[in-house]
This record gives structure tokens, C-alpha cells and sequence, in this order.
């Protein structure tokens, strides 16, 4: 007699699209475990709830607290910084980024609705704009993050500052030794306080600085080594675009390869996209903090 | 279609007698998908099991090797201290261990001991073994997050591991790692550390969610909460510490990384000098951030260690004294209490940050009151041995050590929860000796009780009782001979974390001067490091043991206990899904000794008996 | 017999009822209050922002505490509709308050531990 292969016995939840326990019919040959794992996909009575939607809420009520701890350290710091900088950030990007992934939340909850009225079609295209969005809004974040990255702040022996963007393309200083001078979009001001707040600053006018190397005394972008404020930046939104990325590679999977689900267990189809979608609105969630943190405030 | 259950021969007939058959479809798994890839949860608890024992005599080692530095400040290692040398090179040259040397061990100590080997052990290898069994389910919920937990726990233990390796050497800023120390030693050891625990933490954060989702979604019919074996609620709490303890130091850990790598300022105050010169840093950072981070996490942790140890002690105190455990339902609120109030007190560990009187005076509060369902725990377990018939079998016996082990750690905790005397003992060796107290000859007792215990049901033998016996008094004895002395260093004042044991502050080196350590005090680390030795010695014959007891020990039945919780009403060992029919519960965990009842214990899946009602016939007829 | 019987009776419970079932779905009302909520996001991103730039008599301080006011309704209503958390289950609930009290703990504490100072010290 053959041994019963043991694939099946390795009780993948995700597997097994019999939602009641499956019996051998190969007796005698190997024990097969007769008990699947109970309500992989449906719910269970009492709790009213398949295993997959409390698991997701269980990991973000995990979420909760990681970015309750990010944002407690902001608070913080906040509380105890001797000034904090107003209207570093380009609203516009962060508004546009914003109703982007609003967007994306209302088209991955629309998606999750087109599975369960069985329109198919509907939940391709769905999910499809929920992608792009993600993909828009990754893009608009790296744009910024290279904004900052070539925003430099000068300090000149003479106590002033320059602060502005590279006006190479690259932040290339082996050209600053030939030429002997960096060249920045943006203005000299001899306080620097008058860098931080720019939210009081009206027409700020910025020209074009060029400053002889021999003349700066340090030089250093607005990297996350700028100030808490850009370490807090960076470390927020970074942590926030992991989960982005991560969300829309699971998303992605669900969307490509993971589709040939639908024809074999639509009802499991349909669970995972409602649990990969809860965990899309609560990076949209985190967001929606982020966002007037960061920006507007 | 239902009679094919009756074809299905039990698992043991079939093991015996198709013996080589049976073991056919193991060949078909392949060794990697069986032990390495393994979803099964059974599997996954070994692997956690062994990983963590391993991990539990690495850190035991690097305690010995700090023992003898402490002892012997300054002298060449005997037998060791050549191998070290070769080893880890210029920290350890001629044998010696030198300061920075001894700093990395001890961080690496508490963090490998802590989050490599007892948790794992208390919370993934005996939680994914037994819980499942224990609320009749066919494996846990998300079988392949458990692998992947698994996985994510080994590779943080690698990487834990290799800084050892790196230049500069492991993380020398304790285990607590207080920032701006941590950033500021030159090593890159501390991102090591950092990767490392983001791995351990998403192995328990995975390891989390699913036994969490295990307990609530997939018990089985019949197993209502308060049937739950008290093991099962303990290990529901812990998971959901974990879950929602852990991800503040991660966020933490994420914050200190950067301060590491990319020269952020979190944890890094303004002004700060390091070497005698202003550090470059753009500063605004907060210290006092990272320890409350640290402790938000530090503190449930604490809870995490003790409470699947209790749930151990309450399974086998149950089962050795043959009666029910008494006060099952102040067992269960007092370990959702624990739960809930270790959350609120972890600021207790930071009196000495300058914090005023209001707000210590609050974490004082709670901190007494999480001691309250402690007691209440120890009361109920010690009330359970009254009037039992006790069996003194070898995890009973370690269960009984567990009892006053605990008791001596925690009420030496109080003096430590209240700010006025924690003032003179914080950071002294009574410190040290308060919470090996808890954690060693407490929860790693109470651990040795269920590798014992459940041994049988791993492997359908048992350990041998008589060198489980010889294991239990050595373990014994040792342990408190080396803990106790700590007790009279500490309120001697002295500290703890110094690489010559206090050298320096003893009477011999500065003589006259007041408040020096009395030369006993200081001779005290010699007793305590034989005493370590021999601690290590009575270890062996349990490894030895555990080894030889897989093969050799004596065969025994599916319920050698005798007991009544359902992972012994299952085959032996537990096939894949656990049961041959799905189990229904009809009762409680701990029906011992029911009177009229055949035997002393009743399985929670025994059917209730229906009585023959007795035909109505004439008495005189 | 009575050993099929009660494998029978093992089996009932697990067949669950079908979530799919439970409520029928109409496409169009979702769209409808997904339009909805999508200009209720925009509405409060735009008065969020509209704050930020009141004039400067305002306190950074009042500005904060406005904008996180406006933040936490428009998290509401993500958090209400779009993860349906409006018609959740118990057991989702009882963990969600435990954990935002925790988190809550968390800032409290915190914020307490490092702005409470010793009778007669100073900080900086």
C-alpha cells in the first residue's frame, strides 16, 4: 500500500478548501489526521469571527503600540526641545499624498465589496488603483526625501549661514574642490532661528549662493543628523513607507499570482483581501496622524 | 460513510505494529520539511525547546567565565582562558578577561538568558506543545506564522551570536542598554543587538497573535473559558504582554539604530561629552525616552517570565496531589489582573531618574498592588498541597522548590517597589539576588518540572527518576548558595555591573576609609563561584538525561500521570492534528479524586456518565 | 452506535456560519458611501491645513490641539467605515480598549514621569 502523501497533513490553513474536517479514505495505510484547523475560513459561532480577522486585528493592535511608542517619543521630545521647526515640509506633496492614500483605502475597501458580490472584474480594477496609488505614493515620498537630502545648511566662519538646495544635480564635491565654491538655490540669513521657523517668514526670497569652500566652517544636509525633528521625520515616515511597501507587496501577491485563489475558494479569496485591506487603512490611519504632525504643525 | 472512523487503527497499534511502515511517510517529508520547515506545532515546540536549552548553557557559561574574573580580578582564566584567548583575541589576552570584555558578557548574559532562553522556553516551546493540546486543537492557528516565528527567533540568536565575533565585540551596555552609553562605546555590537532583539521581538510578536488566536478561535466544542487548564490562561496573558509590550522597544530599538548608524539624537541630550569632549551630535535628545521605552517593555517582560512558570506549577501541583486546585477562579482573575497592572508600574525601575514624589508615589502604588494577585497565586497553589495525597515524583519535587524560590524573590522585591529603600539598594547585587530569585530558582524550576513532566508525551518515555532526583537537590543546594550571599553584598552596598567585583571599594584597598567592603563580603565571590560550578555540575546528569531518556527510558502509556487535561487523552507522541476524533469537553481541567468515580482523576473529555435508569418492577416480585 | 453519534454531534459546531451569507451586499450603496467618506477625508485634510495657517494669535499650543481634534474624527471615520469597525465584534472591541488604554498609559506616564520633579530641583 502506498503511504498517503503527507502535504495535506501539513495543515496549512490556506490550503484546505473543505471547511469541514476531511476524512481519509485511505485507511490502514498511515494515520492522516481526520481534524483540519476549525474556522481557517469560517466564522466561528461564538465569536463570530474566522481566525485570519483576529489574527490581523491582534497584529495591529500590536501596530498600535510600536507607533504609539514612535509617537510618544515625538510628544516627548517635542515637550523638550528649545525651539521646533515650522514649514520644513511642501504641504502640497503631503496633502496630495494624503488624499492619495485615502483613495487607495476607499478602492481596497471596494475591492474587498466586489469580492463578496462576486464581481471579479470589478475587484481586478480595484485593486489595481489601489497599486498605483501606493506606487504614486512611495514615488512622491522619495521625492521628498532627495529634497531634503540635498537641502543643505552651511555654516560660514564669518557666523552666517547658507541654506538652500545643491544646484548640481548631485551632491558632487569633488567638483566643489575643483571649482573651489558649492553653489545653493536659497539665501544667506545671519540668525540661524530664522531657519527653523519659516511658517512666520513671509516672501522669503531665494536666489542663487555661491560660497567659496574656504569659507564654511560645516556643512551638513537635512538628513535625520540635522535635528530631532528630521531624525523624527525620517524615522516616522520611513517606518511608515516600510509598511507601505509592505502592504502593497502583499496586496500586489493577492492581486497577481494569488488571483488563481478566486476560482478554487472564493470565499477564502475574499476573506484575504478584507484582512490585507484592514491592515491597508490602518497605514492610511497612521497617515492621517503623520500627515498634520509633521506638516502642519 | 461514518463507520470509516472505526477502520482507522489507533496511532499506537499501528506505530507497533507496522513499526518501519509507519515510519515510510517521514522519508516522504523529507528531513527539512520535518524538522527544519515544520509547521506542526508539536515540531516547532521541540525545535523552540532545545534551541533555548542550548541557549540557557551558553548564557550559564558566560556567567561562569564572569564568576571567575569577579572572584579572581586580573588573573589569567584556568583551562579557559587559552581557548578565550584564541578565540576572541585581544580582549581576552593571556587569558584574562578584561573590562570591556567582562561588560559584553554581562550585557549579553542578561539579554541571552532572558530573551533566548527562558521566555522561548516558558512561552514558545512549552506554550506551543501544550497549549494546543491542552484546549484539543488540531495544531495552532497560523501554522506557518509559527514556523516563521521560529525562524525569526533562530536568526536573532545568530546574529546575538556572531557579534561576539565583530570587532570591538558584543554590546557592553548591559541588558538594558541605557543610552547615551550605548551609543557612545565604539563597537558596532549594539546594532547587532538592536537587529538582533527587532528579530526576537517579531518572533514573539508572531509567536502572539497566534496563540492568542489559537486560545479564543479554536477550542474545542465544550471548552468553555473557565475550563480552560490554568496553564492555557497563563499563557494567554504572557502572549498578550508580549503583544503589546514588546513593540515599544522596538520603536525604541528603531530610534537607538538610528542614533547607531545615522547619528540621530534621540536618546543623545545636548551637550552631552563623551571622553571629556562635546560629542557631534546635533543633540535634544532624552535619555530618560530610551528608559522608559526600555522599562514599558523591561517590566511586563518580568511577567512574561513568571507567568507560564505558574501555569506549570499549577498543572503538576493539580496532578501530583491528586485534588482539585483550590481557588481556580482567583488563579484566573489574578492572572488577568497581573496582566493588566504590569503595564502601569514600570517606572519603578527609574526612581533614581530624578522623578518627583507624585508620580513615584503612583508607581509605587501600582507596584505594590500587582503584588497583590501574586500572593493570591502563591496562596491559592500553596492551599492546593493541603490535605493531598502529594506523590513526590521528580517534577513535583521541583514544582515544591518553585513555591519558596518564588516566594523569597518576590517578597524581596517589595523593598525594591518602595522608593524610599530602593534609593540605598538600587543597582546592588541585591538586585541581582532578588530577581535570579524569581527567575532562576523560580521560573527555571518550575521549567525543569515540565520538561519532566511532558517529556513522557514528547516521546512516550520517561526521564529517569533517580538522576532527576540527583539533578533536583544539586540544583537545589547550589542555586541558593549562590544566590543568597548577593543578598548580604547588596545591603553592604555593593554594586552590581563591576568588572572587579568591588575591588576597589574593599577594605583591603582602601583601608580606614569608612563604608568599604569587609574583606567577608569580598571572599563571598569566591564561595560563589564553586558554588556556580558545582551548580553547572549537578546540570549534567540532566542533559545527560534528557539525551539518553529519548531512547532508553521506560516505556510508558498515553497518560502516565494519571491526569485529566486533554494533551494526555491524546496518542503518544501526538500524531499530526493531534487527536484521533475531535475531542468534546465535558468539565473542568482539575477533576481529581470525584467521588464515585472509577479512578482518581476524570479526563475533561469523558463523556458524563448517563445513569441506567432502573426498570420500575414491583419490589415484591 | 452511540460512538457515531456522538462524532456526529463533534462535527456540528464547526460547520460555522458563512459570513457571506449573513448580510447581502450591494455593490452601489458601498460606492455611494465610499464617495461619502472619501469627501469627508478631504473636508478635514482641507480644515486641518485651513488651521495651520490661521493667523499667528493663535498659539502653536491651540493649533495642535485643534488639528489633532480634526485628526481624530477623520480617524474615526476611517477606522469606523472603511475597517467596518462600527459593526465589529465583541471580542475585537475588548482587545482595542485594552490597548488604547495602554497606549494611552504610555503617553500619560511618560509625559508625567519627565515634567514631575523633585520638591526644590530644577531641571535644565
Amino acid at each position: 500500500m502506498l503511504n498517503v502523501p503527507c502535504s495535506g497533513n501539513f495543515l496549512l490553513p490556506f490550503r484546505n478548501p473543505h471547511p469541514l474536517p476531511r476524512r481519509s479514505v485511505e485507511a490502514g495505510t498511515f494515520r492522516i489526521s481526520k481534524m483540519e484547523i476549525p474556522y481557517a475560513i469560517q466564522a466561528r459561532p461564538d465569536t463570530g469571527l474566522y481566525n485570519a480577522k483576529v489574527g490581523i486585528w491582534l497584529f495591529l493592535a500590536s501596530e498600535v503600540m510600536l507607533f504609539g511608542g514612535l509617537f510618544s517619543a515625538y510628544v516627548l521630545l517635542r515637550v523638550g526641545a528649545d525651539q521646533w521647526p515650522h514649514g520644513w515640509l511642501n504641504v502640497t506633496l503631503g496633502t496630495a499624498n494624503t488624499i492619495i492614500l485615502a483613495l487607495s483605502a476607499i478602492t481596497t475597501l471596494l475591492a474587498w465589496v466586489a469580492c463578496k458580490t462576486g464581481q471579479f472584474g470589478k475587484f481586478k480594477f480595484f485593486h489595481a488603483c489601489t497599486l498605483l496609488c501606493a506606487l504614486t505614493f512611495l514615488g512622491i515620498k522619495s521625492y521628498e526625501y532627495h529634497d531634503k537630502w540635498i537641502h543643505y545648511e552651511i555654516k560660514l566662519k564669518d557666523g552666517t549661514f547658507a541654506d538652500g538646495h545643491l544646484v548640481e544635480k548631485s551632491p558632487d564635491f569633488d567638483l566643489a574642490k575643483k571649482t573651489g565654491t558649492v553653489t545653493l538655490h536659497g539665501r544667506i540669513v545671519t540668525d540661524e532661528t530664522l531657519l527653523y521657523d519659516l511658517r512666520a517668514q513671509k516672501n522669503v526670497e531665494l536666489k542663487e549662493v555661491t560660497v567659496p569652500t574656504a569659507d564654511i566652517k560645516q556643512m551638513e544636509n537635512y538628513g535625520p543628523w540635522h535635528n530631532t525633528y528630521l531624525a523624527l521625520y525620517f524615522t516616522l515616515t520611513g517606518l511608515h513607507a516600510l509598511h507601505i511597501l509592505g502592504g502593497s507587496i502583499v496586496i500586489g501577491y493577492i492581486w497577481g499570482p494569488g488571483r488563481r485563489l478566486w476560482k478554487k475558494n472564493p470565499e477564502q479569496f475574499t476573506n484575504r483581501v478584507e484582512v490585507s485591506g484592514l491592515f491597508w487603512h490602518f497605514v492610511d490611519l497612521v497617515w492621517i496622524f503623520l500627515f498634520p504632525v509633521l506638516y502642519l504643525t | 460513510m461514518e463507520t470509516i472512523v472505526h477502520e482507522f487503527p489507533p496511532y499506537r497499534e499501528h506505530e507497533a505494529t507496522h513499526g518501519p511502515a509507519a515510519h515510510g511517510h517521514h522519508a516522504d517529508i523529507g528531513f527539512g520539511r520535518k524538522y527544519i520547515f515544520s509547521t506542526d506545532h508539536k515540531i516547532i515546540g521541540i525545535q523552540y525547546g532545545f534551541t533555548a536549552l542550548s541557549f540557557l548553557l551558553f548564557g550559564f557559561f558566560l556567567m561562569l567565565l564572569m564568576r571567575w574574573q569577579i572572584a579572581h580580578p586580573g588573573q589569567p582564566m584556568p583551562f579557559l582562558g587559552p581557548l578565550l584567548a584564541k578565540i576572541l583575541g585581544q580582549p581576552a589576552a593571556g587569558g584574562i578577561i578584561s573590562p570591556e570584555l567582562y561588560n559584553s558578557f554581562g550585557a549579553m548574559h542578561g539579554t541571552i538568558m532572558v530573551f533566548l532562553g527562558v521566555v522561548p522556553l516558558a512561552f514558545a516551546a512549552f506554550g506551543n506543545y501544550v497549549v494546543p493540546l491542552m484546549i484539543g486543537a488540531p495544531d495552532m492557528a497560523f501554522p506557518r506564522v509559527n514556523m516563521a516565528s521560529y525562524h525569526a527567533y533562530f536568526l536573532g540568536g545568530v546574529v546575538m551570536s556572531v557579534s561576539f565575533f565583530i570587532p570591538g565585540g558584543a554590546a557592553q551596555a548591559g541588558w538594558t542598554s541605557y543610552s547615551p552609553l550605548a551609543t557612545t562605546i565604539p563597537t558596532h555590537g549594539q546594532a547587532f543587538w538592536i537587529i538582533g532583539m527587532v528579530l526576537l521581538i517579531t518572533s514573539s510578536l508572531l509567536g502572539a497573535v497566534n496563540f492568542i488566536a489559537t486560545i479564543i478561535q479554536l477550542r474545542a466544542p465544550g471548552m468553555t473559558w473557565m475550563r480552560l487548564p490554568f496553564f492555557v490562561w497563563a499563557q494567554f496573558v504572557t502572549a498578550f504582554i508580549l503583544l503589546l509590550a514588546f513593540p515599544p522597544l522596538e520603536a525604541a530599538g528603531v530610534m537607538q539604530l538610528m542614533d547607531n548608524l545615522f547619528h540621530t539624537s534621540f536618546f543623545l541630550p545636548t551637550g552631552l561629552a563623551v571622553g571629556g569632549q562635546l560629542a557631534n551630535v546635533s543633540g535634544g535628545g532624552s535619555p530618560l525616552l530610551w528608559q522608559h521605552l526600555f522599562w514599558f517593555l523591561g517590566h511586563p517582560e518580568v511577567y512574561v517570565l513568571i507567568l507560564p512558570a505558574m501555569g506549570v506549577v499549577c498543572e503538576i501541583i493539580a496532578n501530583n496531589t491528586r485534588k482539585p486546585i483550590w481557588g481556580y477562579k482567583s488563579l484566573v482573575y489574578s492572572v488577568l489582573a497581573i496582566g493588566f497592572l504590569s503595564f502601569i508600574v514600570w517606572a519603578h525601575h527609574m526612581y533614581l531618574t530624578g522623578m518627583g514624589t507624585k508620580i513615584s508615589s503612583f508607581f509605587q502604588a501600582t507596584t505594590m498592588a500587582i503584588s497583590v494577585p501574586s500572593v493570591i497565586i502563591l496562596t491559592c497553589l500553596f492551599i492546593s498541597l493541603w490535605g493531598g495525597s502529594i506523590r513526590f515524583n521528580t517534577p513535583m519535587l521541583f514544582t515544591l522548590a518553585f513555591l519558596p524560590m518564588f516566594g523569597i524573590g518576590g517578597l524581596t522585591g517589595l523593598p525594591l517597589g518602595f522608593n524610599a529603600s530602593d534609593v540605598y539598594l538600587h543597582d546592588t547585587y541585591y538586585v541581582i539576588a532578588h530577581f535570579h530569585y524569581v527567575v532562576a530558582p523560580g521560573t527555571i524550576f518550575a521549567l525543569f518540572a515540565g520538561v519532566y513532566y511532558w517529556f513522557p508525551k514528547m516521546t512516550g518515555r520517561k526521564m529517569n527518576e533517580f538522576w532527576g532526583r540527583v539533578h533536583f537537590w544539586g540544583s537545589l543546594v547550589f542555586m541558593n548558595l549562590v544566590f543568597m550571599p548577593m543578598f548580604a553584598q547588596g545591603i553592604k552596598g555593593m554594586l552590581r555591573r563591576m568588572a572587579d567585583g568591588g575591588a576597589n571599594y574593599s577594605a583591603a584597598r582602601v583601608p580606614g576609609a569608612i563604608d568599604t567592603l569587609p574583606g567577608t563580603i569580598m571572599e563571598l565571590h569566591v564561595w560563589i563561584l564553586w558554588a556556580a560550578i558545582a551548580l553547572g555540575i549537578a546540570q549534567i546528569p540532566f542533559v545527560i538525561n534528557l539525551f539518553w531518556s529519548i531512547g532508553h527510558g521506560e516505556k510508558v502509556g498515553d497518560n502516565p500521570w494519571h491526569s485529566t487535561t486533554l494533551e494526555w487523552q491524546a496518542p503518544t507522541p501526538p500524531p499530526h492534528g493531534n487527536f484521533d476524533e475531535p475531542p468534546h469537553i465535558y468539565r473542568g481541567p482539575y477533576e481529581y479524586s470525584v467521588p464515585g468515580h472509577a479512578t482518581d482523576f476524570t479526563p475533561q473529555n469523558e463523556p458524563d456518565v448517563v445513569k441506567p435508569v432502573a426498570p420500575k418492577v414491583p419490589a415484591h416480585a | 452506535m452511540s460512538e457515531l453519534k456522538t462524532a456526529e454531534q463533534h462535527n456540528a459546531p464547526l460547520t460555522g456560519k458563512s459570513e457571506l451569507h449573513e448580510h447581502p451586499v450591494d455593490f452601489n450603496n458601498y460606492l455611494r458611501r465610499c464617495l461619502f467618506i472619501f469627501i469627508a477625508i478631504v473636508c478635514a485634510t482641507s480644515l486641518m491645513i485651513w488651521i495651520s495657517y490661521l493667523p499667528e494669535h493663535y498659539s502653536w499650543a491651540e493649533k495642535v490641539a485643534m488639528i489633532l481634534a480634526v485628526a481624530g474624527a477623520n480617524a474615526f471615520v476611517v477606522a469606523g467605515f472603511l475597517m467596518h469597525l462600527i459593526s465589529e465584534k465583541k471580542m475585537i472591541y475588548t482587545l482595542l480598549v485594552f490597548t488604547v488604554f495602554f497606549v494611552l498609559g504610555l503617553f500619560v506616564l511618560t509625559i508625567c514621569a519627565t515634567q514631575d520633579f523633585p520638591t526644590g530641583t530644577t531641571f535644565r
